[in-house]
């Protein structure tokens, strides 16, 4: 029996595990080495780029308590659907009521993962699946993820998910199972593609307005404008992360 | 007295200890395989309290290891005879509680057949891939250290890799509390001082085991331990005992005094149902009161007095352990400050968890391997302590 | 002690045994038995038209390769429109029947895998049906490809 491409395959299989442990630390380099002279070779028109900062920015003024067109939509999109019970069931955004303690205004905002500039997500991640892209979108890489739930402890906004149950029927453009952890991930397959995440969309669609998504780093975007404008804040600024979601009326 | 032949246990009993220590970690797992079949979906917890049962069992179990070589390096460190003897038995319960805790942590991964990427990709910012060094490190270290302890041309160097051990302890305990006292968005856990109090836990949690396991390993083995050498680490488990309740009252007085851990503690201290019982039932009476009275009282204690004492030390562990880091993610994050929040996201609601029966059916799978290990170390390599294992002059008082 | 040759008795039985794993063996796996072959072979339908991205033997021992290096890209550059692209695998290997790579033994993937006994992680994350319309196959950089995977 000549030796098939998947005998071949099978031996030089078994040849590298049995080199693993002298590799280790070479495995360990390789990614960074590999992604440094690629990020050098590429077009920079074709990948994501350092010089924007994508983020959101959220007019609580117009948000209606018990709305929930941003959160629908990105349940749509993100193929959230799951029948596990509520506990269990991962949110990448959900409505946060709220009230005043001392003077008992009430507001409205929806809440997802900040995409800090210094993501304490980012830190604690053993792998380093969770990490932040150059154009400042936080995320998940669900290859090298191993659940073990540290960025979820991690996280001052409660933004990550850990998946409980197996998923199927995933959206392709959005890969997520099993055992990773998740979050919001500003729509980047969207972004990407030059539209806007679908929390944006559906809200900009049914007419309420008050989620705007830009470039905060081009002082002529719109979202750049309205905050020079109109006082926003951000959530737990003390905690110094810098988050790329802003908030107006709080 | 001591006999002066040591009657090897019965053949019978040995395998009954190894077969229930295998089943038990059989059973283990068995429950880590549906949990990773099935998802974490089969366990209580959830996207609120994702660190739960298994990881009470399993940061015990680390921590324990840490603070069991405690005894060892009392002996080498220290030159205390009486610990240099335990020093063998020290060093295998270190490695099998250790193997035990990380078996249950990478099992309760949700993918754990993803641990060749944490062995291989590495975010050094990070408090566990630093962990992933330190342990092995440490497997290496205390297997190096028994090795000098074992072989008699390496017996000089013994000191030295007791040294390492020693260091290499509070570095991998120190990352350890770290793994909390990094988290800057939970009130449990900003704290500098979790590093320190984690290794004075280990102190007292890891001789409490020790002493659990000698207890049992002497009577099995027809042995008596000196009443001397009893009082001397009874006395010693008091002392860690009392220190580790200084550094939790430091912990709770100090946010206490900041009006914005008011709530916190209130949770944590009186509103917080069966966490605020198994704190104070748990960990402060049972766990740290009770025994340290019964270590320091001066009236007679039975020969059990010990071992029961650290029989409690264990149980108030577990529930520190549990409060700490279950009502750590129940209590729910301050994301608006100065509003109340409620979403279905149970934002500004405390978490509630029940834990399931895979999640302490891995935890103790744990230390069914830790168990099994132990036994059948202690029995292959004639690690029961001897005390006529010294080379010097010094030998214990063994009056009745 | 000294070892004892095997009896013929015992020759015999061994003979027997490895004759029945063998015979065993050859039922095991979903394998074809097309054009009379002594080798069984994964019985996957492969219904798309047109050439993939290099020859299929190249392709059976480099893809996993391609997919990794290229993932990395994706993910964490964000490079889009790239040649290897899973989801264009899928679109173009998917069953013309169920629309997906996975499912049955016959399916593109999973009859390879179930074959070589290889789990096949993908699928748990990333969908394994096609949503696009099947393409013929990106002819581009084939050649570039095939070179970086003789490496």
């Amino acid at each position: 029996m000549s030796p098939t491409p998947n005998d071949t395959a099978i031996a030089l299989r078994r040849a590298l595990i049995g080199a693993g442990a002298a590799a280790l630390a070479g495995i360990a380099l390789a990614p960074g080495i590999r992604l440094i002279e690629v990020a050098q070779a590429r077009d920079p028109k074709r990948v994501a780029s350092g010089e924007v900062r994508w983020g959101l920015l959220i007019d609580t003024t117009q948000c209606e308590p018990g709305c929930r067109d941003c959160i629908d939509a990105c349940a749509r999109e993100n193929a959230l659907d799951t029948p596990i019970d509520n506990a269990q069931r991962p949110h990448w955004i959900r409505k946060v009521e709220l009230k005043e303690i001392r003077t008992g205004r009430a507001a409205s905002a929806p809440v997802m993962c900040q995409h800090c500039a210094d993501p304490p997500c980012v830190d604690v991640c053993p792998t380093g699946a969770s990490f932040k892209r150059n154009d400042g979108i936080v995320l998940v890489d669900r290859h090298s993820c191993i659940g073990c739930r540290y960025c979820v402890m991690a996280c001052p906004y409660k933004a990550r998910s850990f998946v409980h149950e197996p998923v199927t029927n995933q959206n392709p453009d959005v890969p997520r199972g099993k055992g990773c952890v998740e979050g919001c991930t500003l729509c980047v397959h969207r972004v990407d593609r030059g539209q806007t995440p679908a929390c944006v969309d559906a809200c900009a669609a049914a007419g309420h307005g008050a989620m705007t998504f830009g470039d905060l780093n081009n002082p002529d975007s719109e979202i750049a404008r309205r905050i020079r404008a109109v006082a926003s804040s951000q959530l737990r600024a003390d905690l110094g992360l810098d988050p790329g979601v802003r908030y107006q009326g709080l | 007295m001591r006999a002066s032949r040591f009657p090897r246990i019965e053949q019978r009993v040995f395998w009954l200890l190894v077969a229930a220590g295998a089943l038990l970690t059989a059973a283990g797992l068995g429950a880590a395989h549906r949990i990773e079949e099935r998802g974490h979906a089969v366990t209580g917890m959830s996207n609120q309290v994702v660190w739960g049962v298994p990881h009470v069992f399993a940061i015990f179990l680390i921590v324990a290891a840490s603070g069991v070589l405690n005894v060892a390096s009392i002996g080498s460190v220290f030159g205390k005879p009486v610990y240099k003897a335990r020093a063998p038995l020290s060093g295998l319960l270190s490695l099998a509680m250790l193997a035990g805790g990380l078996m249950v942590l990478m099992l309760d991964l949700g993918r754990p057949e993803r641990v060749v990427v944490a062995a291989t990709h590495f975010n050094f910012r990070s408090v566990f891939a630093w962990n992933v060094f330190l342990y092995s490190g440490m497997f290496a270290i205390v297997t190096a250290y028994l090795w000098t302890m074992m072989e008699r041309r390496m017996t000089p160097y013994s000191k030295l890799a007791g040294l390492a051990a020693f260091f290499w302890r509070f570095v991998l305990t120190t990352g350890t509390g770290s793994i909390f006292g990094f988290l800057v968005a939970r009130q449990a856990y900003q704290s500098a001082l979790l590093a320190p109090m984690f290794i004075v836990l280990s102190f007292g949690w890891g001789l409490a085991v020790f002493l659990i396991v000698q207890s049992f390993i002497y009577a099995w083995n027809g042995m008596r331990l000196p009443p001397a050498v009893q009082t001397r680490m009874a006395r010693l488990l008091g002392v860690f005992v009392l220190a580790s309740l200084y550094f939790v009252a430091i912990y709770h007085l100090t946010n206490l005094y900041w009006a914005r851990q008011h709530a916190f503690e209130r949770f944590i201290l009186l509103d917080g149902g069966t966490l605020t019982w198994l704190f104070w039932s748990g960990y402060v009476v049972v766990g740290s009161v009770l025994p340290a009275a019964v270590l320091f009282s001066p009236l007679p204690r039975g020969r059990r007095a010990a071992v029961v004492a650290s029989g409690m030390v264990v149980i108030g562990a577990f529930a520190q352990l549990y409060v700490f880091i279950v009502g750590g993610q129940a209590f729910p994050l301050e994301i608006f400050p100065g509003f109340s929040a409620s979403s279905e996201f149970f934002d500004g609601a405390i978490a509630s968890y029940v834990p399931k029966l895979p999640e302490f059916v891995l935890g103790l799978g744990g230390i069914g391997a830790a168990f099994l290990l132990t036994a059948i170390g202690v029995r292959a390599l004639h690690f029961v302590p001897e005390d006529d294992f010294l080379t010097g002059p010094t030998t214990p008082a063994t009056q009745d | 002690m000294a070892r004892s040759s095997p009896t013929h008795a015992a020759t015999a039985q061994r003979i027997t045994l490895a004759a029945l794993l063998c015979l065993g063996g050859m039922f095991w796996p979903p394998v074809s038995r097309a054009g009379g072959e002594r080798t069984p072979l994964p019985a996957i339908l492969v219904e798309g038209g047109g050439h993939c991205l290099a020859p299929a033997g190249e392709m059976r021992r480099r893809h996993p390769d391609m997919l990794k290096h290229q993932r990395d890209r994706t993910v964490h550059l964000g490079e889009r429109g790239t040649t290897v692209n899973l989801k264009e695998c899928v679109a173009c290997h998917a069953s013309r029947t169920t629309g997906s790579v996975i499912g049955s033994d016959q399916a593109f993937c999973q009859g390879c895998h179930t074959y070589a006994a290889v789990q096949l992680d993908c699928f748990e994350c990333h969908s394994p049906k096609r949503t696009t319309a099947a393409t013929s196959g990106p002819a581009a950089n084939t050649i570039a490809i095939s070179a970086r995977a003789k490496r």
